[in-house]
C-alpha cells in the first residue's frame, strides 16, 4: 500500500530561511505519528508542507498519492489540519463555522450535528458567535470542523494548547476515533505525554530535519522513518 | 467555481449583516463625505450641481477602500482565508464570492449617496436607466479590482496603509468614465454615456477575469 505521507529530503523555504533542510518522512495509511521538538525546530512547517499550504523548494513530497511539488492545491480538500489559528469567523456562529467549513471542503453536510454534539458544542453553544466563545471552547470549534469534514489525512499543531483537562480528554477520545475509522494523524505536540499515549511512534524533529524514531506502547499500524 | 462562489458570497454577507460596518460606519462615512464637500465648495449649491457626479463616485471609490479592506480583513483574523486554500475552494470562485459580496454592498451604498446628492446637493437625478447601467458596471469594476488589490494588500504587515497607495490608481479610470456617464445622465443627455458605459463595461471585463485568473497566485503568495 503507498504511504499517506512520503517525503526525501524536502527543503522548504519560510522567508528564505531554510525551515526544512532535508527531511525525510513517511507515513502509512492508519498511522498517529507524534512529532516533537524545541519551537523552531520545524514541526509546524512539517506539517505545513504535508497541507500543501508551504512549497517544496527541493526534494520529493508526496500526501495521499498527490505530488506536492507540482499541485499543492488538489490534495488539500482530503486533509484536516488544526493550526495555532482557528481558522474561523468571529461573526458566524459555531454551528455556521462548522457548516461553512463541510460545504467549502465539498463535505457531508449531515456528519456536522453529529460533529458538534462529540465536541460538546451542541444547544444552546451551536447558536453562538465564535467570537464570544473563549479560547477553549474556539478550540473544540475548529476541532469540530474537522471532525465534520471527516478528512483522510489530519495534522495536527498542538491540538491540547488553550485546552483544560476535560478539553485535553475530548480531543484524545477524538483522535482515537478518527484512528480507529481509518484517518491517518501527524501531531506536533509539547505535551508529549497525552501525546505520546495516541502515537505509534515518535519522531523527533530538530534544525528542520527528522532527526530520530522512537516506537511507543500504543499499538497503531506501525511509522517508519526512511 | 460558481458554486464557491455563491457559498463565499453568503457567508461575506452573513458577516455584514452580522457585524454591521457597512449600515453603522461605512455608510455615515459616505454621507459625510458628501457634507464635507458640500461645506467645502459652495454653500449656494452652485458649483456642487456641477461636480456632483465626480463628488458622488469619488465618495463611492472612498466607500470601495473601506469595504474591500473589510473583506479582506475578514480573512486575516484568525486566519480564517487559510481555511478556504485548505478546503480546497477553487480560487477563481473565491474571487467572485467575495466580489460580489463587495458590490452588493456597494449598490446600497451608492443608492444611499444616491438619494444624499438629491438631498444635499439639489441634484435632479435625470436619465435613471443612464445612471442605474454606470452604476452597475461600475460596481463591478471596482468590486473586483478591490477584491484582488486587498488580497495583495492583506498579506503585508503595512497592507491597511498600504491598499489606498495601490488600489486608487487602478480605479481612477473607473472613476472617470463613471463620472462622464453619469455627468450626461444628470444632464440629460443618455447618448453621450453610451462610450464612457462601453469603457466601464471593458474595465468590468477586464478586472473580473484578472481576478478570477489571478487570484490564486495572490493567496498563495500573500
Amino acid at each position: 500500500m503507498e504511504p499517506v505521507v512520503r517525503l526525501r529530503s524536502v527543503v522548504a523555504l519560510l522567508g528564505g530561511f531554510p525551515a526544512l533542510a532535508g527531511a525525510d518522512l513517511t507515513v502509512d495509511a492508519g498511522e498517529a505519528v507524534l512529532l516533537r521538538g524545541p519551537n523552531g525546530a520545524g514541526k509546524s512547517t512539517v506539517l505545513r508542507v504535508c497541507a500543501g499550504l508551504v512549497p517544496v523548494a527541493q526534494g520529493e513530497a508526496e500526501v495521499l498519492g498527490v505530488d506536492l511539488t507540482k499541485d499543492r492545491r488538489a490534495v488539500r480538500r482530503r486533509i484536516a489540519l488544526l493550526g495555532h489559528a482557528g481558522l474561523l469567523y468571529d461573526d458566524l456562529t459555531v454551528r455556521e463555522n462548522v457548516t461553512f467549513a463541510v460545504k467549502a471542503a465539498g463535505g457531508d453536510a449531515s456528519s456536522i450535528a453529529g460533529a458538534l454534539a462529540r465536541l460538546g458544542l451542541d444547544g444552546r453553544l451551536a447558536t453562538t458567535r465564535v467570537g464570544s466563545l473563549s479560547a477553549g471552547q474556539r478550540r473544540r470549534t475548529a476541532l469540530a470542523a474537522l471532525v465534520a469534514r471527516q478528512a483522510e489525512l489530519w495534522l495536527l499543531d498542538e491540538p491540547h494548547a488553550g485546552l483544560d483537562d476535560d478539553g485535553r480528554d475530548l480531543v484524545d477520545g477524538v483522535v482515537r476515533e478518527a484512528i480507529a475509522t481509518g484517518s491517518t494523524v501527524v501531531m506536533a505536540s509539547h505535551d508529549i505525554d497525552r501525546a505520546t499515549k495516541l502515537a505509534s511512534r515518535v519522531l523527533t524533529v530538530a534544525g528542520g530535519m527528522i532527526t530520530a524514531s522512537k516506537p511507543t506502547k500504543t499499538k497503531t499500524e506501525p511509522a517508519r522513518v526512511s | 467555481m460558481f458554486r464557491d462562489a455563491a457559498l463565499v458570497a453568503g457567508k461575506d454577507l452573513r458577516i455584514e449583516r452580522r457585524s454591521r460596518v457597512t449600515t453603522q460606519q461605512i455608510a455615515p462615512f459616505a454621507l459625510l463625505v458628501l457634507v464635507l464637500f458640500a461645506f467645502a465648495l459652495d454653500p449656494d449649491r452652485g458649483v456642487l450641481g456641477r461636480a456632483a457626479a465626480g463628488l458622488y463616485w469619488l465618495a463611492v471609490v472612498f466607500c470601495t477602500v473601506l469595504a474591500v479592506q473589510r473583506s479582506a480583513t475578514v480573512e486575516v483574523t484568525d486566519r480564517a482565508g487559510e481555511g478556504l486554500r485548505l478546503a480546497g475552494m477553487d480560487s477563481g470562485g473565491v474571487f467572485l464570492g467575495k466580489a460580489v459580496a463587495v458590490a452588493a454592498q456597494l449598490v446600497v451604498l451608492e443608492a444611499l449617496l444616491a438619494v444624499g446628492i438629491a438631498f444635499l446637493y439639489g441634484t435632479k437625478l435625470q436619465e435613471p436607466l443612464v445612471l442605474i447601467a454606470t452604476a452597475l458596471l461600475a460596481t463591478a469594476g471596482l468590486a473586483a479590482a478591490g477584491t484582488a488589490y486587498a488580497a495583495v494588500a492583506a498579506g503585508l504587515r503595512v497592507g491597511p496603509t498600504l491598499l489606498p497607495l495601490l488600489l486608487l490608481p487602478i480605479l481612477a479610470p473607473v472613476l472617470l468614465a463613471a463620472t462622464r456617464a453619469w455627468e450626461a445622465g444628470l444632464a440629460g443627455a443618455p447618448g453621450d454615456a453610451v462610450s464612457w458605459l462601453e469603457l466601464l463595461a471593458a474595465f468590468a471585463v477586464m478586472y473580473v477575469a484578472v481576478g478570477v485568473v489571478g487570484y490564486g497566485t495572490l493567496q498563495e503568495e500573500s
